[in-house]
């Protein structure tokens, strides 16, 4: 039963630290949390048998992505009265009960799938060579134009980057 | 559960205990180098131990300081900061495998925490993260110098870490597994299959990598004290101060870890194999104790010879017979018991448990010696110049990691 | 036990967070974090799905996924920090010249 209370402690955690992350003030902080949330989701994928995509979540997200935030936020140095938060009008309202309805609507439909207990995994699922092998065959294509995506990627920064 | 809580505190346990003889050898060598005796003041009644009692000092006065937090500083993170920096220098030892696993009753025992299947990845991974308790110990003190230091240790360790990926990628493709106990198994005894010979390329990277990212000159300059002050922990006291300190030298201590399981093959004793060991384990035994006796004895007689009456004309006079008699006793007494009792017999528990010990002991000083690279470059090089630290970083280290991936994949495929 | 279910749930959840983030918020900065929520409950609906069929196609997408918001993120932060430099600003409120 441990399987269950790791499931709620991480999926909690990284519920609770979206949610932070969204109604700060101090952008820092969200960040901050935000990195909670993606651990929370890594061990998570760990309990789903994805040791992989687990240490890449953390690698990637929390390693490479939020520092780079966190480095922008700090360069920005946004003074605090630039992020005071307004007040609740109906437009936010409206929007809070759209976001419900939009959860409840996913959430019904994916409560159509019928309940099967997860089998048992074969030996080596969601380790690096079972994954690298999928990689490097059935999706290598997609995987050679993620390098052209990132080289984009690089470009584009460089160029929006760059000073006159 | 036991046996797991065990392997988790031991190393962790491990490397608390050599922290602060780290800190007294930096003390001492930084000494030496610079040709001044070094700390020799604390004692205890007379006794001074060549200055290692002042590691014992500086820490009751760490923990008995005020814990100072200034009230401009955003107090969470503030806390956290230290904590993040420390947790991260020390969770990596997870996944170093400090022996040649051995047999239990049919069960393989692994001396490492965590037999991770992707384990460098994990390294990598955590590595990473410990940019944000510097980057966050910079901004909560909401201090000018503590930002800039922090901008700059988070820009600098941006900059390594992709080098020290494409390093780490070139000695994963010469092993051939991401998991660090299969990687020290590819490099055998054999000293020229250790990844330094066959790779000294990545080896340099690698090198220069982890000194930057453990923040030690020549590449301090997120705290660089002449034009920072202190850098990120500069608003920080007491054992918070102190944590960052000791991350420090836990990162050191990690670092040379890895140099070693990677570049130097890890436990593995050179020229001696597992199976060499333990097939000769008996014989092996007689002649380790007997040369501990011999070393034991050398040192103690080395010891005795400094005794000159009246040097000082205080305690300090008979410090060296303190040390040095028992030394030379125990010496004696254990030369003397391996030589009379002869041959050990040993089972065959006790056979693999001998190879294990002896791979494990030259394993830390392996780490040893490294972390006294550390020390030695540190007092030996200038700090580099912000934009040459870039420089390097971008323009030298990422080409040369690319073109030693190319080449050991090129090399590999031939 | 934890089925199949619970997994989604949590996804549908966290996604529906993110949308509000990305709705809610005027911060650029948090509208781009916000975002990488989106992609990680995406990530997580796959990993579940791909545990369930026993399949590890879904490992593969949701690295690529990662590759996508490691792009994004440079993108995204390239954008925040030009259109700082040109008006001090990073509201989206302030920036609604295209819109008319």
């Amino acid at each position: 039963m441990s399987e269950i209370f790791l499931f709620y402690l991480f999926g909690g955690l990284s519920v609770l630290m979206t949610l932070l992350m969204i109604f700060q003030t101090n952008p820092v902080a969200s960040a901050i949390y935000l990195v909670g949330a993606f651990f929370g989701l890594a061990a998570l994928y760990v309990l789903l048998s994805a040791p992989f995509v687990a240490v890449l979540q953390v690698l990637v997200y929390a390693g490479a992505i939020m520092v780079l935030f966190t480095f922008v936020i700090m360069l920005l140095n946004i003074r605090k009265e630039e992020l005071v938060y307004d007040r609740v009008t109906w437009r936010k309202t409206a929007v809070v009960l759209t976001a419900l309805f939009f959860a409840g609507f996913l959430i019904w439909h994916f409560l159509k799938i019928p309940v099967v207990p997860f089998a048992p995994v074969e030996e080596g699922f969601g380790e690096v060579h079972k994954v690298g092998r999928l990689m490097f065959s059935k999706y290598l294509i997609p995987f050679e134009l993620t390098s052209v995506l990132l080289l984009v990627a690089i470009i584009g920064a460089l160029v929006l980057g760059k000073k006159e | 559960m036991l046996v797991l809580i065990l392997k988790i505190l031991i190393p962790f346990l491990l490397i608390f205990n050599l922290l602060p003889l780290l800190i007294w050898v930096e003390r001492k060598g930084s000494a030496y180098i610079q040709d001044r005796r070094g700390p020799n003041r604390a004692s205890f009644f007379g006794i001074r131990l060549g200055g290692l009692l002042h590691t014992i000092s500086d820490v009751i006065k760490l923990i008995t300081k005020e814990d100072i937090i200034p009230a401009h500083v955003n107090k969470p993170f503030f806390i956290l900061a230290p904590f993040l920096v420390l947790f991260v220098a020390c969770v990596t030892y997870a996944v170093i495998p400090f022996a040649h696993p051995i047999e239990i009753n049919g069960g393989i025992f692994t001396f490492q925490a965590a037999d991770l299947n992707v384990g460098i990845l994990y390294i990598l991974a955590m590595s990473s993260l410990g940019v944000f308790g510097v980057l966050l110990a910079g901004w909560s003190s909401n201090n000018k110098y503590s930002l800039l230091g922090g901008l700059r240790s988070s820009a600098q360790m941006f900059s390594y870490e992709i080098a020290m990926g494409l390093a780490l990628l070139s000695v994963l493709l010469l092993g051939g597994s991401l998991e660090l106990s299969a990687l020290i198994d590819d490099q055998t005894a054999a000293v020229w299959r250790w990844n330094f010979i066959r790779n000294p390329l990545a080896f340099i990277l690698f090198l220069t990598a982890v000194f930057a990212e453990a923040n030690r000159l020549p590449f301090d300059l997120p705290e660089g004290e002449s034009e920072l002050v202190a850098g990120y922990h500069v608003e920080y006291s007491s054992m918070k101060f102190a944590m960052f300190f000791m991350a420090e030298y836990a990162h050191m201590i990690v670092g040379s870890a890895l140099i070693t399981a990677l570049f130097f093959g890890g436990w593995q004793v050179p020229f001696l194999s597992t199976e060499f060991l333990r097939t000769n384990a008996e014989s092996g035994l007689f002649m380790v104790l007997l040369a501990h006796g011999v070393l034991f004895m050398i040192i103690g007689f080395f010891l005795l010879g400094k005794f000159k009456s009246g040097k000082y004309g205080d305690k300090r006079d008979y410090e060296v017979i303190v040390i040095g008699l028992p030394m030379t006793v125990i010496g004696l007494a254990l030369g003397l018991y391996t030589l009379l009792h002869g041959s050990f017999q040993l089972g065959d528990m006790g056979r693999q448990v001998f190879a294990a010990v002896l791979q494990f002991g030259v394993f830390m000083a392996k780490i040893l010696f490294f972390c006294w690279v550390f020390i030695w470059i540190r007092w030996t090089l200038p700090r580099f110049r912000y934009d040459q630290l870039m420089h390097l970083g971008w323009k030298v280290m990422i080409p040369l990691g690319l073109a030693s991936v190319a080449g050991t994949a090129i090399v590999m495929v031939l | 036990m934890i089925t199949i279910h619970h997994y989604l749930i949590l996804s549908a959840l966290l996604f529906t967070l993110g949308l509000l983030g990305v709705v809610i918020r005027k911060n650029l900065l948090i509208v781009l974090m916000s975002l990488e929520v989106l992609m990680n409950a995406i990530n997580l609906l796959l990993i579940a799905v791909s545990r369930y069929l026993g399949r590890m196609d879904g490992h593969v997408v949701a690295f690529f996924i990662m590759t996508v918001a490691a792009a994004e993120a440079g993108i995204g932060l390239a954008i925040v920090v030009t259109l700082f430099r040109n008006r001090r600003t990073i509201k989206t409120t302030d920036w609604r010249i295209m819109g008319g």
